[in-house]
């Protein structure tokens, strides 16, 4: 195990950070995305409610794996030709931000619906009222699950080692074939994995309880 | 007090945790006599590709996996057990040949894998079976008439993870970048949709997958040997010389030139009178 | 066009219902095993019983926060050096069980810990021992509370066996690619369609749970 790390730590090294940097374009993306479907889903036009739902439970019930295969395989065929690790941030972000909005939806949904009324009747509009009353407080409610679908996706990420996208799990699986000593790396790189994944979930987990 | 047992829990866990990992690195279970396992249950369990045109590929229609090497693992098997014996088919892909032929999960690999120095310091290898040479697989009318030619920076080639044809391109084109994908239908699909200029691998497999994909050639001839061997496990000298002798029955019975011709006849570009035995 | 209706012949559907149904039989097996085996582990957490919960908490803590790809390169390729050699299958079966397992038994502890613990004290107070007010009062309640977490769960389940084809479980995605492998002008037709196969299944399983939870609540 320790001649892994010696060995192959640069590749080890490349392959934690593409894992941290696709993680991490995807949530800012995904937040975004997510954020603006569920104040659609909450909105009072129709028809941006059911576009909302539509997407949310299109990506929901796919497989990120299906999800990211299509970007690397059938948009380079028809569109334009994109990378393993843009195919696979892509699909990352779509599959998370689903989710996200789920997750946001029900946080607008546990802000009492006075406080959107007291906002109305003086005088902000509807988006005002969202962005300046609601939101703010529907953000400290989900800030937890979210912490908690920023550790999904950091697991998730390792759908990059099906498109080529030089993430920890794809050097995971060129080192095991170089090395052929299979469980040591994979061990490795479950090491790497549990140091962003495990500190965060106990802070989340610290969080819930205060909040609670 | 409550902290005391967590302590506690934490050093008993990483114990457990050492203990597992120190039996993952202690001798594997295929050290058991292949040919009297063999003989007793009356199979040879084969890994085989299901995604490698005349080699061994997935028939949709019964889920059969058909191709050169499995009937070579056929005839080969019924060489050592005699007319009843049967050959079982476990599917492998490039990176997990390796693992499942050392983990006992099969008995033998015949999987186009090439005899190499550094396989020869995990593995044994029987004598080769078949002579191949790597070469590119390219769209038609792509620049690139040779491996020289990908040798230049944002050239990208695309290979298949735990092959050896992806070490050869560092040394040929150590300028490209290489991209490793999980089998060879992930690489071909690949390269369909422009994520690398070429394809490489053994001749043999890309022909198929010209056969396949006429709008995609064989460029710029072998520009390395690949002797495929049987790949079994080290300490098996009996089932070693079994092979190569069963290998030798097969080759002088006119049995493999058949099968040459059965599978590789109709190939363009391959010359079948220089292959036969 | 054209594509599509050679795509969508007969033999290739044939082969991606034989993929769908060995995607459904894993999950189904996977997801009554990580139910038992979450729910004593959810407990055993819950209950903070000395020495064992922590190392089952520590255990829950490592498998939940590692990819489920490397928990399935684990049981393929990591289990025949303890003995154990299982197929493809088996083994995309149990490192399903084992991660969804610590996933659920998260969602069991919390689902307990959100019942007003009244219940149980009034339980008590009424003579039922600690068991018996855990089985009749407690868990029934945490039960309703935790079903649609649990089901958001199992639809993950269902996808995430799509990452065995790594290992080659010939599952929908597997046969999918088998197909589009062969013939390059089916790779569109292919991904419709298997979209579209794991999209009934899970969304059945979520309907299915709405109107669980209508019909309890």
């Amino acid at each position: 195990m320790i001649a892994i790390f010696h060995n192959y730590g640069s590749l080890l090294l490349q392959g934690f950070g593409q894992t941290l940097l696709c993680s991490i374009i995807a949530l800012v993306f995904s937040l975004i995305i997510g954020s603006m479907f569920a104040i659609f889903e909450t909105t009072p036009i129709k028809f941006l409610r059911v576009i909302a739902r539509i997407y949310i439970e299109v990506f929901r019930n796919i497989p990120l794996l299906v999800i990211t295969m299509f970007f690397f395989v059938v948009i380079p065929m028809f569109v334009a030709k994109i990378n393993g690790f843009t195919a696979g941030t892509i699909g990352l972000t779509i599959y998370t931000s689903a989710f996200i909005a789920e997750t946001v939806r029900s946080g607008i949904n546990s802000v009492d619906p006075g406080q959107m009324e007291g906002a109305r009747a003086n005088g902000l509009s509807w988006w005002q009222s969202m962005r300046y009353i609601v939101l703010p407080q529907a953000f400290r409610y989900v800030i937890p699950p979210l912490g908690n679908q920023f550790i999904n996706l950091v697991k998730n990420s390792s759908v990059l080692a099906f498109v080529a996208g030089f993430d920890l799990m794809y050097q995971g699986n060129v080192i095991a074939s170089d090395s052929l000593n299979t469980m040591s790396t994979y061990i490795c790189i479950g090491i790497l994995y549990l140091i962003i994944t495990l500190p965060l979930s106990y802070w989340m987990r610290y969080l819930e309880k205060k909040l609670a | 007090m409550k902290k005391f047992f967590r302590l506690v829990g934490v050093i008993i866990s990483s114990l457990a945790l050492v203990l597992v990992l120190s039996a993952c690195g202690s001798k594997s279970l295929a050290d058991q006599n292949v040919v009297t396992r063999a003989k007793r249950t009356n199979t040879i369990t084969w890994g085989v590709k299901a995604d490698t045109k005349l080699f061994g590929l997935m028939d949709v229609k019964n889920s059969h996996i058909n191709g050169f090497e499995v009937d070579m693992a056929k005839a080969i098997t019924k060489q050592i057990l005699g007319p009843k014996g049967k050959a079982e088919f476990v599917q492998v892909t490039s990176s997990t040949r390796m693992p499942l032929l050392k983990n006992g999960n099969i008995d033998a690999i015949m999987a186009t894998m090439t005899i190499t120095p550094e396989r020869l310091k995990q593995v044994d290898f029987s004598r080769s079976y078949f002579d191949a040479g790597q070469s590119l697989l390219v769209k038609k009318g792509s620049p690139v008439k040779n491996v020289r030619d990908l040798n230049h920076k944002g050239a990208t080639v695309l290979g298949v993870v735990g092959s050896n044809s992806v070490q050869n391109v560092a040394k040929f084109a150590p300028k490209a970048r290489v991209l490793q994908l999980s089998d060879y239908a992930q690489a071909m699909t690949a390269l369909k949709s422009g994520q690398g200029e070429a394809l490489t691998t053994d001749n043999g497999i890309l022909a198929g997958m010209s056969v396949e994909n006429p709008g995609y050639v064989l460029t710029g001839g072998a520009f390395t040997k690949e002797p495929y061997g049987i790949a079994i496990n080290k300490n098996q000298p009996e089932f070693k010389r079994d092979l190569n002798q069963a290998l030798t029955k097969v080759e002088q019975s006119g049995q493999y030139n058949r099968l040459l011709n059965k599978w590789f006849g109709n190939v363009p570009g391959m010359n079948i009178k220089e292959m036969e035995r | 066009m054209k594509d599509f209706i050679n795509a969508y012949s007969w033999i290739n559907i044939h082969y991606l219902l034989q993929g769908l149904w060995i995607t459904v039989a894993v999950s189904v097996v996977s997801i009554l095993g990580s139910y038992v085996l979450g729910s004593i582990l959810g407990i055993i957490r819950y209950v903070n019983i000395k020495i064992v919960s922590p190392i089952v908490g520590l255990f829950i803590d490592i498998i939940r926060n590692l990819p489920l790809l490397l928990i399935i390169f684990f049981t393929y390729f990591g289990l025949p050096n303890l003995g154990f050699r299982p197929s493809s299958v088996w083994a995309t079966i149990l490192a399903m069980t084992v991660f969804e397992s610590t996933m659920i038994a998260e969602i069991v502890r919390s689902g307990i810990a959100a019942v007003d613990p009244g219940q149980m004290e009034g339980a008590r107070a009424n003579g039922l021992s600690y068991g018996q007010a855990m089985y009749h009062i407690v868990l029934p309640q945490a039960m309703k509370k935790m079903i649609p977490a649990l089901v958001s769960q199992f639809i993950s389940l269902i996808k995430d066996t799509s990452l065995a084809t790594i290992i080659v479980l010939p599952d929908l995605m597997h046969n999918a690619q088998i197909v589009y492998g062969q013939n390059s002008t089916y790779i569109l037709p292919m991904f419709l369609m298997i979209a579209i196969m794991y999209f009934i299944v899970c969304y059945a399983l979520s309907l299915l749970s709405r109107s669980l939870d209508r019909r309890m609540s």
